[in-house]
């Protein structure tokens, strides 16, 4: 169906265009979203009832803690879901391949949604705890510009009449924003913020009680699926489409060409 | 417990938004399914 050639190695790319064709993608999608919905509905639903009727509330912070058992995931998936993005779009100015075009394109609104919970339910957080519904911190900050990034993508890739060129000029704007990523990580180290350091790191012990951990760890894979599942649902969707349209298309030229000819 | 209407606030936005884009994008797929199965050659021939 894409006649584009392989910009990068030819060895790297065939592996590549062999493990993810589109005909490939259905195939082995459909059979993989299930175990992607049901134990993320599972496990969040377990995790959200356990984070908030049996896992205590914290001393400082009273019930409002509770937040945290969604707020956190959105955000690891806000982060993630764009380094998504940055992936897709580097397989895709690389390697050419119309999958990662058509996956960079649904990530966009599911990252963008992600993103606008984790700061509606980090607003909702702040204003009993900190009496503000919004201040320019520098976590907020980054993350607000994370969102921004994500509009823009959904724009960018929208706004040519030839698709391609749609894809490329989003591909380099994803790719320009990843340097947005370790800001958000470090934003709390860098510079004295209002929001608190991270409490869970891959070097040290966590911070948190062992009793709020397990339901937030829960949650968060649990989301992750869901996360997924919505992204994978989503490019089925856009690669069926995408050969309707094709076949579409070939019918309509050889009814004109049989047109011509009579 | 303290702070109800912000905690079932938060909540709500926190389940609704991933229920409603799945449910959008499940029932996409299934229409792009079954307007690929009605065209497709290949699929009525049972190819696919």
């Amino acid at each position: 169906m894409d006649t584009r050639s392989s910009a990068a190695s030819p060895r790297s790319g065939h592996v590549l265009h062999r493990f993810a064709n589109p005909g490939q993608f259905l195939r082995l999608s459909g059979r993989v979203l299930p175990w992607l919905y049901w134990p993320g509905i599972l496990l969040t639903a377990g995790a959200l009832i356990w984070g908030v009727f049996f896992a205590p509330s914290d001393w400082q912070q009273g019930d409002t803690v509770r937040i945290m058992y969604v707020h956190v995931p959105f955000a690891w998936l806000a982060s993630a879901g764009y380094f998504s993005l940055a992936v897709c779009s580097f397989i895709s100015l690389v390697w050419r391949h119309p999958l990662a075009d058509l996956a960079a394109v649904e990530l966009g609104p599911v990252g963008a949604a992600f993103t606008a919970v984790c700061l509606a339910t980090g607003s909702l957080w702040g204003k009993p705890t900190w009496g503000a519904w919004w201040v320019w911190d520098a976590r907020l900050t980054s993350v607000f510009v994370l969102l921004l990034l994500y509009l823009g993508h959904i724009a960018l890739v929208r706004a040519f009449d030839d698709p391609t060129r749609g894809y490329r000029a989003g591909a380099i704007l994803a790719l320009v924003g990843v340097i947005n990523l370790p800001i958000i990580k470090f934003s709390v180290d860098w510079w004295n913020t209002l929001h608190q350091p991270a409490s869970i790191g891959l070097t040290g012990a966590p911070t948190i009680a062992p009793s709020m951990l397990w339901p937030l760890l829960f949650s968060a894979i649990g989301f992750t699926l869901l996360f997924a599942a919505i992204v994978v649902t989503r490019t089925r969707a856009a690669v069926m489409e995408r050969r309707i349209r094709g076949l579409l298309m070939a019918k309509a030229s050889s009814a004109s060409e049989q047109e011509a000819l009579s | 417990m303290t702070h109800l209407p912000f905690i079932v606030a938060a909540y709500v936005i926190a389940l609704g938004t991933p229920i409603i884009l799945a449910t959008d994008a499940v029932f996409r797929a299934r229409r792009a399914q079954r307007r690929l199965d009605a065209i497709d050659p290949r699929r009525n021939r049972g190819e696919a």
